[in-house]
C-alpha cells in the first residue's frame, strides 16, 4: 500500500474477539475501514477501489484457541488456484504459527465483513498479500505484548518463534496457547508499529517443491491445504452436500437464447419412477445478467430420476422473444465479421500518421485471425443446493462470486441480501464460468416452491449448452513494413461480442476492460497506429472465460507479429524485441490505457524491460534456434496480462498424418514476488495444457440459435496424449519490491499463439483459424 | 432388488435397473467421493473398480453391478497400489481444483496393478479417458511413475 497507514487506530474492536471471533462469526465495528489513510487518488485503484474493498483486522481472520491451534479465515473461492492454501501460508509465516496447527475456515459471502471476495481477475494474491500479511503481523505482535505482560517484561524482549512466543534475554517460552486469552483483550496495534517478517524468516512463503521444511508427514511434499481431503474423496465440492429432506432437479432450459415456454407436456416424465414433480421457471428479459434462463424444472428423490424424466418432457418454445437469436449461425456470424473487418470502426487509439505511415512502406501484409466461441467447462458443473424459509434463505455452492451470489439469490426469491446465507464449497473448477451464479438462484426458486431443499444439478449437456461463453473474435490486421521489414504503419481492427451485453441492450462495442486486456494497451514501438473496435453483436449469453479478452488479441497479435517478422526475412525472436525496443516503463494512460485491470499506473505501468525479460528468459531456456529436424519447429509468443509478464516457447513436430506432437512447452513468468512457486508452476503448467486445447481443440458453435456441441465427444478437451512431453516453467523476477502480479490467468494467452508459430515453422503452414482440428490434416 | 457390495460392506438397493451406479453411490448411499463429469462415459471423473477393474460408474447401471464387488476411492487407501498412488499424489503435489482426480487416481491405480512399471506411453493411452480441465497431466504422469518406483512388484 502506498501512503501512510498509520492514522488508522481500529476501535471498537471486539475484546475477545481474537480469541473466537472469527469462529463466533462477531460483527465487528471498525472506526474506519479500507479508507483511513489513502489519499483519494489512491482508493481509484486495486483492493481499494473493489467492491467493499480490504479488511485487514487480525479478529476477522485469525482466531487462536485455548488449545493452541489456530484456525484461519480465506475469504476467497478456491478453484485450484489454490489460494486456500497461499494465504494461509502468508498468515501462518507472517503469525509464526506451526503449519500442522493451522486449520482453513472458508468465510461465506460477507464482503462488510472480509472485504471484496470476488475472485476473478488474478487478484487474489495481488490484492491480499499485504493486508493478510498485516493481519497476521498484529495478531503475533498481540501475542508478543500479552507474553511481555505475563513476564512483566518489555515486549521488545519477547518475539515470536514457531507458534510460541520467546523472552529473547532468558530463553523462557510461553506457547500460544498460554498467551492467547490476554492477547485477545488488546487492542489491535496501529499499522504503522507493525514489522513484517523479512524473507529470510519465512517458514511456508517462498517455498519450492523439496524444500526440507519438516511436517508431520513428509519433509518434501508441497504443502496444500486440501491435499489430503482431495486424494481420498473427502473434499466437498457443490454436489457433495446434502441436506435433510432435500429433492434433486434437472432443468430444461431453453436452447436458445432468450425464447419462453409456450407449453410442456410432462405426462411421460411424471411415470418415471423417482419423480416427484414438475415445476415451471421464468424466462427473465433480456439483457437477462445473472438471471436464470427459465424453462421445465423435473423434481426427483434422486438425480438420475430427474434427468430420465427430462429426457421425458415435450416442450414447445416460443423463439419470438429471442430475437435474431434463433437465427445465430457461427458460419454466417463468421463472415458478418469479416465484412465489418473490411470497414473502418470505433477509433480506440491513433498514434502518428496512418496514411503517412503506409505511404512510406516498402512492402505490405495482412491478416485475419478467428476464434471461435468456448465453455469453460469446469470438471464439475454448475450445481447449487439451496433451502429457503418465508424470511431466508441458505445456499451452498461452488462460486467465484459469493457476494454476486447473495444478491442474484435475493432477488430472484424477493428476499433482501442480508437475509440470504451464501456458503461456498470448494470449486471443482470455475475458469470463469462460475463468476455467474444463475445455478445458485434456480437452486433458491424451485426450494422456495417445493418447499423443501433443492438441489439443481447441470449436466454436461446443460454446462455446455448454456454456458456464459467465451466471446467470438475475429482480429483484422494491415502492416506496412520498411525495407528492414519494420513496420511503418500498423492497423489492427478487433471485432468481437461483449461480455457486457449481459447486462445493457444490445451493445456493439468492446468494454473498456476488454479493450484493455492487450489492445488499447498494445505495447509495441510502432511510428504510427490506429487500433479499431467495429461493431458486433451478442446472441448468446457472452461471459468471462479465464484470461478472457487477452485470447483472441494474443492470438491474432503474437500470429501476425510472427508473419511480419517472417516476411521481413527476421528471426522472431530479434524481431519482437526490436518492435517492443528499449526496456522503458510506459504509463499506461499515456497510451490511452486507462483501465489497467483496476491498478494505480505508478506501481504496474507497462513495462517493456520485463516483456524483454521473460523473452530472453523463455529462448534460452527453450534453447531457442537450434538445429531441429525436417518437420519440426519452434513458436514463440509473448503476452502480457493480470499485470503480469508471460513467454513461451513450444517444440513441435507436425507428423505426415497432420498429428501434433508437442516436445516440449517452456514458459517464463515474472509476476514480481512468488509467495506460493510451487502453485505457480502448476497453475502455469495447466495454462501450457488449456491453451493447447484451446489451439487445437476447442469450438463451440451454433446453428438456429443452439449450441451444436453436446458433451465432451463434440467440445473437445486437451487428455493426457495432448499434453507436451516436457513442460518447463521458468520464473524470473522474484522480487517483494514489485508489486504482485496475478497468476491464475496470465500463462494461457501466449500459448496458442506459439503453438501456432511452432507449427508454421515446423510446416509453413499458417494458422488463422482456431480449432486447428483437422487443418493440417492432408 | 440391486445387491451390491461397496468397500467390503454390502448394499441392497431398490431402484430402477438402468440407474447408472454413479447415482445410487452419490445420491442414495451418500458416498460422494466418485464425482459426475459427463454421464456418457467420455471423462473418466467417475470411475470405481468392479471386480477389480476400472469402470466408468456413470453409465454401469445396477442391472449390470448387480451382485459385484465395487471400490470406490473413499476406500482405496486400504489397497496397498492405491495407497501408494495416493502418496505419490500428494509428493507431487499433482491436483490442483482436484475434482477430477478420484478418477484419474482409480484409474492410476487399475494401471499399476495391471502393468506395475508403465512407460510413459502406457501411462499416455491408459489415462487418456480421464479428463483433467486443470491441465495436471504431467504431475499424474509424474506421480504414476513415483508410485510405480515404490511399489514391490
Amino acid at each position: 500500500m502506498s501512503q501512510s497507514e498509520n492514522t488508522l487506530l481500529i476501535k471498537n474492536v471486539s475484546r475477545r474477539g481474537f480469541l473466537k471471533g472469527a469462529l463466533a462469526g462477531a460483527a465487528l465495528v471498525l472506526a474506519a475501514k479500507w479508507d483511513f489513510a489513502l489519499a483519494e487518488e489512491d482508493k481509484k485503484y486495486g483492493a481499494a477501489a473493489m467492491p467493499n474493498g480490504w479488511v485487514d483486522d487480525p479478529n476477522v481472520f485469525i482466531s487462536i484457541h485455548n488449545d493452541g491451534s489456530v484456525t484461519i479465515v480465506n475469504h476467497r473461492s478456491e478453484m485450484g488456484q489454490g489460494i486456500r492454501t497461499s494465504l494461509v501460508m502468508v498468515v501462518a509465516d507472517e503469525l509464526g504459527a506451526d503449519w500442522n496447527k493451522v486449520t482453513v475456515l472458508q468465510a461465506d459471502a460477507n464482503e462488510e465483513k472480509y472485504g471484496n471476495q470476488n475472485t476473478d481477475g488474478s487478484r487474489s494474491m495481488r490484492h491480499w498479500f499485504n493486508p493478510m500479511r498485516r493481519a497476521a503481523a498484529s495478531a503475533r505482535t498481540m501475542l508478543e505484548q500479552a507474553a511481555a505482560q505475563k513476564w512483566q517484561v518489555p515486549v521488545a524482549e519477547c518475539k515470536a518463534g514457531v507458534h510460541e512466543i520467546i523472552h529473547t534475554p532468558s530463553g523462557k517460552k510461553l506457547s500460544f496457547a498460554e498467551v492467547a486469552e490476554i492477547a485477545s483483550q488488546l487492542p489491535v496495534p496501529a499499522r504503522d508499529t507493525l514489522v513484517l517478517k523479512s524473507r529470510d524468516e519465512w517458514r511456508y512463503m517462498g517455498r519450492e517443491t523439496g524444500d526440507t521444511y519438516q511436517t508431520r508427514n513428509n519433509p518434501i511434499r508441497p504443502l496444500a491445504i486440501d491435499g489430503e481431503d482431495i486424494v481420498q474423496g473427502k473434499a466437498l465440492y457443490g454436489a457433495d452436500i446434502h441436506l435433510e429432506g432435500m429433492v434433486y432437479a434437472v432443468i430444461q432450459r431453453p436452447l436458445v437464447y432468450g425464447s419462453t415456454l409456450k407449453s410442456v407436456d410432462d405426462s411421460a416424465t411424471k411415470k418415471v419412477p423417482g419423480v416427484i414433480k414438475t415445476l415451471t421457471l421464468d424466462t427473465a428479459s433480456q439483457p437477462a445478467g445473472f438471471s436464470p434462463l427459465g424453462g421445465v424444472a423435473v423434481i426427483a428423490s434422486n438425480t438420475w430420476a430427474a434427468i430420465k424424466g427430462r429426457n421425458a418432457l415435450k416442450i414447445d418454445w416460443d423463439e419470438t422473444p429471442a430475437g435474431e437469436n434463433a437465427q445465430y449461425d457461427s458460419v454466417e456470424y463468421r463472415k458478418l465479421l469479416e465484412a465489418t473487418a473490411q470497414k473502418p470502426g470505433k477509433v480506440i487509439r491513433e498514434n502518428g500518421d496512418l496514411a503517412a505511415g503506409f505511404k512510406k512502406a516498402s512492402d505490405t501484409i495482412s491478416a485475419q485471425y478467428y476464434m471461435p466461441h468456448m465453455a469453460q467447462a469446469p470438471m464439475e458443473p454448475p450445481v447449487a443446493i439451496a433451502k429457503v424459509t418465508a424470511d431466508s434463505a441458505e445456499v451452498w455452492a461452488p462460486v467465484q462470486n459469493p457476494q454476486a451470489t447473495k444478491g442474484t439469490v435475493a432477488a430472484a426469491i424477493g428476499l433482501k441480501p442480508e437475509q440470504v446465507t451464501v456458503h461456498v464449497t470448494l470449486l471443482g473448477g470455475g475458469f470463469g464460468r462460475k463468476s455467474k451464479p444463475d445455478y445458485a438462484a434456480e437452486a433458491a426458486i424451485l426450494a422456495k416452491q417445493v418447499g423443501k431443499p433443492v438441489r439443481v444439478q447441470w449436466t454436461r449437456e446443460d454446462d455446455l449448452h448454456h454456458s456464459y461463453f467465451h466471446t467470438v473474435s475475429l482480429e483484422h490486421f494491415e502492416a506496412g513494413l520498411d525495407k528492414k521489414g519494420k513496420p511503418t504503419a500498423w492497423l489492427h481492427r478487433s471485432l468481437a461480442p461483449t461480455i457486457s451485453s449481459l447486462f445493457t441492450q444490445d451493445p456493439m462495442h468492446k468494454a473498456v476492460f476488454e479493450l484493455g486486456m492487450g489492445l488499447a494497451n498494445f505495447p509495441y514501438d510502432i511510428p504510427a497506429m490506429r487500433i479499431e473496435n467495429p461493431e458486433a453483436p451478442a446472441h448468446v449469453r457472452i461471459g468471462w472465460f479465464r484470461s478472457v479478452y487477452n485470447l483472441p488479441h494474443a492470438f491474432g497479435i503474437q500470429s501476425f507479429i510472427a508473419e511480419c517478422a517472417h516476411k521481413a526475412g527476421v528471426d522472431h525472436k530479434k524481431y519482437i524485441l526490436d518492435l517492443l525496443g528499449p526496456a522503458r516503463k510506459i504509463d499506461p494512460p499515456s497510451v490511452g490505457a486507462n483501465w489497467n485491470y483496476g491498478e494505480n499506473p505508478k506501481d504496474y505501468p507497462i513495462d517493456i524491460g520485463r516483456m524483454r525479460g521473460v523473452i530472453e528468459k523463455v529462448t534460452e531456456e527453450a534453447d531457442w534456434g537450434k538445429k531441429l529436424p525436417a518437420g519440426r519447429g519452434m513458436g514463440l509468443a509473448m503476452h502480457y496480462s493480470f499485470v503480469s509478464y508471460a513467454a513461451v516457447v513450444m517444440d513441435v513436430e507436425v507428423e505426415k498424418s497432420g498429428n501434433i506432437i508437442i516436445h516440449s512447452a517452456d514458459i517464463a513468468y515474472d509476476c514480481g514476488p512468488q509467495i506460493n512457486p510451487e502453485r505457480i508452476r502448476s497453475q502455469l503448467e495447466g495454462a501450457i495444457v488449456m491453451g493447447i486445447g484451446i489451439a487445437l481443440q476447442n469450438e463451440i458453435s451454433a446453428k438456429d440459435g443452439k449450441i451444436q456441441q453436446d458433451n465432451f465427444h463434440q467440445y473437445l478437451l486437451p487428455r493426457m496424449v495432448n499434453s507436451p512431453r516436457k513442460v518447463r516453467v521458468h520464473l524470473v523476477n522474484n522480487n517483494l519490491d514489485i508489486a504482485p502480479g496475478g497468476v491464475g490467468e496470465p500463462g494461457l494467452p501466449p500459448v496458442a499463439p506459439a503453438l501456432c508459430n511452432a507449427i508454421f515453422a515446423a510446416t509453413g503452414k499458417r494458422i488463422r483459424t482456431l480449432p486447428i482440428a483437422n487443418q493440417l490434416s492432408s | 432388488m440391486t445387491t451390491l457390495t461397496v468397500n467390503g460392506t454390502k448394499h441392497e438397493l431398490d431402484l430402477p435397473d438402468d440407474t447408472p451406479l454413479l447415482w445410487a453411490l452419490r445420491d442414495i448411499l451418500g458416498m460422494t467421493g466418485t464425482k459426475f463429469g459427463c454421464g456418457m462415459a467420455l471423462c473418466g471423473a467417475c470411475t470405481v473398480h468392479m471386480d477389480g477393474q476400472p469402470i466408468r460408474s456413470c453409465v454401469t447401471t445396477l442391472a449390470l453391478a448387480n451382485g459385484k464387488s465395487i471400490t470406490t476411492i473413499e476406500a482405496i487407501q486400504a489397497d496397498p497400489v492405491g495407497k501408494q498412488v495416493q502418496e505419490a499424489w500428494l509428493d507431487v503435489g499433482v491436483a490442483q481444483c482436484g475434482f477430477c482426480q478420484a478418477g484419474q487416481i482409480m484409474s492410476a491405480t487399475a494401471l499399476l496393478k495391471k502393468n506395475p512399471k508403465p512407460s510413459d506411453d502406457d501411462i499416455d493411452s491408459f489415462m487418456s479417458g480421464n479428463i483433467c480441465r486443470c491441465g495436471t497431466y504431467n504431475r499424474i504422469k509424474k506421480a504414476i511413475h513415483k508410485a510405480a518406483d515404490k511399489t514391490e512388484v
